[in-house]
């Protein structure tokens, strides 16, 4: 239904990612009651009717007091979400398969406090937090991801119904930031194919070959075959090994040495396990894809180089 | 988007303090219905209450399912079996009760919590049932903070008790204008909308259609008010002051009744003098008379006049009722009586015999029948007879016993002996039951007519004259009808407190709060669709019909939502004058597309915009100087403010180059 999809498009101002920082304008807030609300309303319709039939005078003002008290909630809850100011924050890349924190700046401009203010993205958990008078507060919307490649958070949904749980303000916003979702590393590749730069020229395998240089703090990334399981037991933290060596041993990652049958996003995942295994032993490596070429390096800026290739190949 | 109504939120478990709150709020609720409602029930619900109460300290499971189902159950019994059904007031309050208290066990979720507060909502409407002084509605208003309060902790928990409450109070207080724009525009129905249960109306005091001795002395025990009145002029003086209720004509012995056809033929007559006008306001007293001053010559709307001269509503007052009279004090009804009717004012029961050998012998010795009257007075006031509100016992022959050897009485023992006198001796007569005097209220001007003056009097019918009122009481007792009960009957008697004469200080605090009483009655309370046509079109709407009331009403209450959404929208906090004409400045510059950006300091943003128009250089680089120093360096004041305002407001920006 095009038209509907249209309507609505047009009705809650759906018009892609905004520029930021986004504000809760008073058009771009709707309210309704919720279900408890309409419960509310019915009481006070039967309140209504003995009311009348027993002529109590009294029974008239608690009831007309009660509804001035819904309208008056529904000010309330609309003034609770009215003019916060929403930025986009911070975003980690993951790996596909991963939960996607988006960082959300808000701002509470205003004096008063805002109470309960539920954020949701559509497919993600919701997150319930209070806003100080005058603070931003930092917020992340979990989203998990699918698949490979850049992630938007699409539509964010803000909503309350603080005070008396009556009314339900509500709001969309589309904030205008991306997550790179990496390639989810695969989970038993072949060997990480080496190559020995030596006098004699010629590859030779194998991982023994390194000379072991030391421990870091272990990393999401790292290859569990590189965990320091002695130092384990012993330190009670994850410990990476390291290995130097890292001048003598090169790694090309080469898209094409990959076989065809595997198809695009497993030789992407492989490709990713491999890129991890390199950066965790300190090789130095390259990365080739069609139409793409990262020469060989080292460190976090070449891993993250590598990754993102990895991610948006093909888009 | 598909259950938007469904928030999760009404699933999530309820907080320990949020349970403390609604068990509070239901106590707080519960409390008044302690004095109403039956005693097993009160004694469930204690128990009830008591148990929750102690699951919540040791954090103890709910009871199971079934038990609360099988707690409806008997509860449910039990509210039929005191009741004997279902539908009705009091049944309905005690099935609310019940429930409300059920529901405090079962209560876990969010979701239960709410269902909690509506019911306390609704019980708190239930008091009105039983009570609508201003002492109910000051407590309710209370409960109702308290109760939203509890309603707003549902809605978030975090918060200390003591913000709940304020904002709770914060958000009444602005419900009270819609309130009294609803209360006075809403267009009102006439209630009842159908038939009352029979139990609606119990415990209304009043005159009742049969008098027996003692009947009306216990009556005058009450200090509660009968009805209110209001005279366009004067109050007339206290003994013309008769309140004219049921006309008692079947007598078998020992009970006077009323007649049973009542026929609304008029009496006939001529009314002599001017009309009195006034307009009663009537407590509710479940029987259809209204009262007026003697003689009621116009019915109010929904009421008639009977061939007795009694004002008869056509269905029994079970709600405060104004009503506006007239009445002539001087008319005296009946001269063409006809013989039948005259005949039936003649019958007696064949006791008391020695009453009616005296009245037999007195008829002989008589000529006409005033003169019997006024012997018989006349043997009131000399012989030996006492106005009393504890008289002695009375056998079969009561008459007879209280004419010639007990004499002692209240009014009804003299009225139903002078009446059974003047039967007896030929002269057509009857009872006449009623109000007489009243105290007129200095603070507000009303006649406030209570239950303790209540009075019985006769009617004798005199050939050329018609019926003649003859108060015996008034040979006995004469300051029973000039000054009022309390000084007619003797010292010590047990006298509704706020009748008695001593204590003035006491009675000037009494007239004022009543005078506000009757404010609240009259206006609050009795604000029905007549006075609401009558206040409006005074207000000048020029026809207050459904239609207008309710455009005006809702135009009023946009108004208010109008006020209320300026206050939602208003910024509390004013920033910084500096900040915002540094602002102003980046949107002048917006026009040609040298908006400052989010992240850019004053350093970065002029050189970007000298960049981009060196034009502006000079004049930009000295306001960017000037608010760098107000901004970040120690110049301060009201002048430099001003004189950035001013330099940016100078700032001469060509639209294009």
């Amino acid at each position: 239904m095009p038209l509907v999809a249209a309507f609505k498009r047009w009705l809650f101002r759906l018009y892609g990612p905004e520029p930021s920082p986004i504000v809760l304008t008073q058009r771009r807030i709707y309210v309704l009651p919720t279900r408890p609300g309409l419960a509310y309303a019915a009481a006070l319709g039967l309140m209504l009717v003995g009311a009348i039939n027993y002529n109590l005078g009294l029974g008239y003002a608690l009831i007309f007091l009660l509804a001035g008290l819904g309208l008056v909630t529904l000010l309330h809850t609309f003034r609770n979400l009215v003019r916060i100011e929403i930025s986009p924050g911070r975003v980690e890349p993951v790996f596909a398969g991963d939960v996607v924190q988006f960082g959300l700046q808000l701002h509470n401009r205003r004096g008063p406090g805002r109470f309960a203010i539920r954020l949701k993205l559509a497919d993600g958990e919701a997150v319930t937090i209070d806003l100080a008078p005058e603070a931003s507060t930092a917020i992340y919307l979990p989203l998990p991801s699918r698949k490979r490649g850049w992630l938007r958070p699409g539509r964010v949904t803000l909503e309350t119904r603080y005070p008396l749980c009556l009314i339900r303000a509500w709001s969309y916003v589309e904030p205008d930031m991306r997550c790179l979702v990496y390639p989810r590393p695969e989970t038993s590749p072949p060997p990480l194919p080496l190559m020995a730069v030596g006098e004699s020229g010629a590859a030779r395998s194998g991982r023994g070959s390194d000379d072991f240089a030391g421990l870091r703090t272990h990393q999401p990334a790292d290859s569990p075959r590189h965990v320091a399981w002695k130092a384990v037991a012993r330190e009670q933290s994850l410990l990476t090994k390291q290995f130097s060596g890292a001048g003598t041993v090169q790694a090309w990652l080469d898209w094409d040495t990959l076989p065809q049958e595997l198809g695009v996003e497993t030789r992407l995942s492989r490709l990713t396990r491999w890129l991890l295994d390199a950066h965790a032993q300190g090789l130095a490596y390259g990365l080739r894809l069609p139409g793409r070429e990262i020469p060989l390096g080292q460190g976090e800026r070449q891993l993250q180089d590598c990754l993102e290739a990895l991610a948006v190949h093909g888009e | 988007m598909a259950n938007r109504n469904a928030h999760p939120g009404n699933g999530l478990s309820l907080a320990r303090s949020q349970e403390l709150w609604l068990l509070a709020c239901a106590v707080l609720t519960l409390a008044p219905d302690g004095a109403r409602a039956p005693g097993w029930l009160i004694a469930a619900v204690a128990l009830a209450l008591l148990w929750r109460t102690a699951i919540w300290w040791r954090r103890a499971a709910l009871p199971p399912r079934w038990l609360l189902s099988l707690l409806v159950l008997a509860g449910s019994v039990g509210v039929y079996l005191t009741h004997r059904q279902f539908f009705g007031k009091d049944p309905g309050i005690a099935l609310l009760i019940l429930f409300l208290a059920l529901k405090l066990l079962e209560m876990h979720r969010i979701r239960d919590g709410l269902a909690v507060v509506f019911l306390c909502y609704f019980l708190l409407f239930t008091h009105f049932l039983d009570e609508q002084g201003m002492d109910v509605a000051g407590i309710t208003l209370i409960a109702l903070v308290v109760i939203t309060a509890t309603l707003s902790n549902l809605a978030h928990a975090g918060r200390p008790l003591v913000d709940h409450l304020r904002l709770s109070a914060l958000m009444i207080a602005q419900a009270i204008p819609f309130m009294l724009v609803l209360f006075l525009l809403f267009p009102r129905v006439q209630g009842p909308l159908w038939g009352m249960p029979t139990d609606a109306y119990s415990g209304m005091s009043g005159l009742s259609d049969s008098m027996t001795p003692g009947s009306i002395s216990s009556l005058s025990l009450s200090g509660e008010i009968a009805f209110r009145a209001r005279f366009e002029d004067e109050i007339p003086p206290k003994p013309q002051l008769y309140w004219r209720g049921p006309v008692l004509r079947l007598f078998d012995g020992r009970t006077w009744r009323i007649g049973t056809q009542q026929e609304k033929v008029s009496p006939g007559g001529t009314a002599s003098g001017p009309a009195i006008r006034y307009t009663v306001t009537l407590e509710p007293h479940n029987k259809p008379w209204l009262f007026a001053l003697e003689m009621p010559l116009a019915p109010p709307s929904g009421a008639f006049v009977s061939h007795e001269l009694q004002v008869l509503s056509k269905t029994p007052v079970r709600s405060r009722l104004r009503y506006d009279m007239q009445s002539h004090i001087g008319f005296v009804p009946g001269v063409d009586e006809a013989e039948p009717v005259r005949h039936r004012h003649l019958d007696l029961p064949g006791n008391n015999p020695r009453t009616r050998a005296l009245a037999e012998q007195w008829r002989r010795e008589a000529t006409q029948a005033e003169a019997i009257i006024q012997r018989m007075l006349g043997h009131f006031r000399t012989e030996r007879f006492f106005y009393t509100l504890n008289p002695p016992l009375l056998g079969a022959n009561g008459i007879d016993q209280f004419l010639f050897e007990t004499r002692r009485g209240f009014c009804e023992h003299y009225a139903s002996a002078f009446v059974f006198f003047m039967r007896a001796a030929g002269i057509p007569a009857r009872v006449v039951t009623g109000y007489q005097g009243g105290e007129r209220n200095p603070v507000d001007g009303y006649l406030i007519v209570r239950q303790s003056d209540a009075h019985a009097w006769a009617e004798v019918w005199l050939e050329g004259k018609g019926w003649t009122r003859v108060d015996p009481t008034a040979a006995v007792a004469p300051n029973r009808i000039e000054v009022g009960l309390a000084s007619a009957v003797p010292a010590g008697e047990p006298l509704p407190f706020l009748v008695r004469a001593d204590l003035t200080w006491l009675k000037q605090l009494r007239y004022r709060w009543d005078a506000i009483t009757n404010t609240w009655n009259q206006w609050v309370l009795g604000y029905d669709p007549q006075r609401q046509r009558e206040l409006l079109s005074r207000l000048g709407m020029p026809q207050p019909d459904w239609k207008a009331m309710t455009v005006v009403m809702a135009a009023l209450c946009g108004l208010l939502l109008l006020g209320l959404t300026a206050w939602a929208l208003h910024r509390r906090t004013r920033i910084d004058p500096v900040q915002r004409a540094w602002n102003r400045l980046s949107r002048r510059l917006a026009r040609i597309g040298l908006a400052r950006r989010a992240w850019e300091g004053p350093a970065d943003y002029t050189r970007r915009v000298t960049q981009a128009r060196p034009e502006l250089s000079p004049a930009f680089a000295a306001i960017a100087g000037l608010y760098i120093d107000l901004r970040y360096g120690k110049l301060a004041g009201k002048e430099a403010q001003q004189k950035l305002s001013a330099m940016i407001a100078d700032l001469d920006i060509p639209e294009w180059r």
